[in-house]
């Protein structure tokens, strides 16, 4: 069950999405996210609609991923809405007990859920099409200048690929050991909320302990490959920017500027 | 000199002044390793084999006693990245091994670490890869692969670095009989075709019998060696220190014990059968 987490998931591929420089990618997947919370209107929120669409037509991965990762947080995006539905402003449309449906409520409720699922569609796209390796070392590069004022850009960098590189690892290990206290009669998916929250106690602690003593053989087997920190150290896939890689900060470009336009010229709706 | 020289070396974790009695991990061990040997190190758990492993690349330094790699001493803190260049050392857990999320880029972790050029890089990794026979991997996410699959990366992780000996601390512990006999035939044809030195510590005895030399331990001490024929007749030691032999060398030798005309403690399943069947005759 635990296994079926799509999210931060990995998959090879040769696609435009594939191709581009992890470093652009990721600059742009973060300056439309950023976007994505500037719409004010249907006409930007289309253009930023249509983009993610785009996007995911690009990466050439099969949909049913998206789906996996929509589903969950499908619940958020629910209770989020029906939030945003019943507090918006102005005249009722309709009233029952403290419930007050209005127009304004309507349409955050769109584009609190457009938003979110867009959000989700892109950040699951970015993972999706781009390895671990590849994320991390766009992040060091993209932060290399904060070495200047002597933050741990590599240390930073190889903390978040191994964390990466263990989530389904510990995921697995977490189902194993749920198993493990299932079959000693543990008893997890009844009672209330604390009872429930009691009930977890018994597997992260095992779980805590494995991950503490996984983490000392980790050391002990990167010590045994000559790792010795940062310095001194290649890379076997080097980051090259290119031709595709300017398109893409143009595309991301215009896309900003068209959602700036639409705000600009048509009135705010929220 | 030979190429792994260990000389008289005494181990222990435990610190003189908790006021308890001092048990050395590894109690007074000499021994050495040629190069191109495929040398098996076999005993109990807690014998101290794994932490003779973790002296070979200066992982562990001995309390007393020296180990030489290559004619360096492993306490020589300027030697200790050579002598990881030139002595590997494999884990008992694949999980633990592999510290990227692509299968060839966890290959390249080594030869990145040493600074060498990126085409290089992806030379080794290609040849690392093609010499363990997961290739066809190489793309893979390593959490998807079976036991065996990701020992086998993790040894070609170690052969990137391009080592002259690789140890393998049990690395076949945690993998079910097919994963065994994968790496097994990895490491044989390693050592065979591409004159690696092999020491592999493991307490499965059927893996000793391949090994040019096998080294028996318990209690920290070395107990004997010699060639697998050598070390697997002794079997009235090997019983009395609570070992087990091949299958194959019980059989035989219970049947001696009942009187029957054995020639020679055979080891594998086939010389037992071919010696079976002429003594029947």
């Amino acid at each position: 069950m635990v296994r079926d987490v799509a999210f931060g998931q990995y998959f090879p591929g040769n696609s435009l999405m594939h191709k581009l420089d992890p470093r652009a990618k990721l600059l742009c997947f973060v300056a439309f996210i950023v976007v994505i919370f500037f719409t004010f209107n249907y006409a930007s929120l289309g253009v930023v609609a249509a983009f993610t669409v785009f996007a995911l037509i690009s990466a050439g991965i099969s949909p049913k991923f998206y789906f996996k990762s929509l589903k969950v947080i499908l619940f958020v995006v629910i209770i989020t809405s029906l939030l945003n539905l019943f507090y918006g402003s102005g005249e009722p449309i309709w009233e029952w007990w403290i419930l007050k449906l209005t127009w304004n409520g309507i349409h955050r409720a769109v584009f609190v859920s457009v938003r979110i699922v867009c959000l989700i569609l892109l950040s699951s796209c970015l993972t999706f099409t781009t390895s671990p390796t590849e994320l991390t070392d766009a992040i060091e590069r993209l932060m290399k200048p904060l070495k200047v004022i002597r933050f741990p850009v590599h240390e930073v960098a190889m903390m978040m690929s191994l964390a990466l590189r263990f989530v389904p690892t510990l995921l697995e290990e977490t189902d194993k050991i749920m198993q493990a206290q299932r079959a000693r009669g543990a008893d997890m998916d009844s009672g209330n909320f604390i009872k429930r929250a009691k009930a977890l106690v018994p597997i992260l602690i095992p779980l805590f302990v494995s991950a503490f003593r996984r983490a000392y053989d980790i050391a002990t087997a990167m010590e045994c490959r000559c790792y010795r920190g940062g310095t001194g150290r290649t890379r076997m896939k080097t980051l090259h920017m290119g031709a595709r890689d300017i398109v893409s900060f143009v595309v991301t470009a215009m896309i900003i500027g068209g959602v700036i336009v639409c705000n600009i010229l048509l009135t705010s709706v929220l | 000199m030979s190429f792994i020289q260990i000389e008289n070396v005494f181990f222990s974790y435990d610190s003189e002044d908790e006021g308890q009695p001092v048990r050395n991990a590894v109690d007074g061990v000499t021994l050495s390793i040629e190069k191109g040997e495929f040398v098996t190190v076999i005993g109990h758990n807690g014998c101290g084999k794994s932490t003779l492993a973790k002296h070979l690349n200066a992982m562990l330094l001995p309390d007393s006693g020296k180990v030489y790699v290559d004619g360096d001493d492993t306490s020589d803190e300027e030697k200790t990245w050579d002598i990881r260049e030139k002595v590997g050392l494999v884990l008992q857990n694949p999980d633990n091994q592999l510290v990227a999320s692509i299968v060839e880029e966890d290959v390249a972790f080594g030869p990145e670490n040493l600074g060498i050029a990126p085409a290089e890089i992806r030379e080794r990794v290609d040849k690392a890869l093609k010499a363990v026979g997961m290739y066809e991997y190489r793309h893979h996410a390593p959490y998807k692969l079976s036991g065996g699959q990701k020992q086998r990366i993790a040894i070609a992780g170690i052969l990137a670095i391009q080592p002259q000996c690789i140890v393998l601390d049990e690395p076949t512990a945690m993998l079910d009989p097919n994963g065994r006999e994968e790496v097994m035939s990895t490491l044989l044809r390693l050592n065979r075709e591409m004159g690696i030195t092999v020491v592999l510590i493991t307490h499965y005895m059927d893996e000793a019998v391949p090994a040019d030399r096998v080294v028996v331990m318990d209690s920290g001490k070395v107990l004997t060696q010699g060639t697998p024929e050598e070390v697997f007749s002794q079997v009235e030691l090997l019983k009395k220190h609570r070992l087990d032999v091949p299958q194959a060398a019980e059989l035989a030798f219970r049947l001696k014990g009942r009187g029957l005309d054995i020639p020679a403690i055979p080891l594998s399943v086939e010389e037992c059968a071919k010696m079976l069947g002429e003594v029947l005759q």
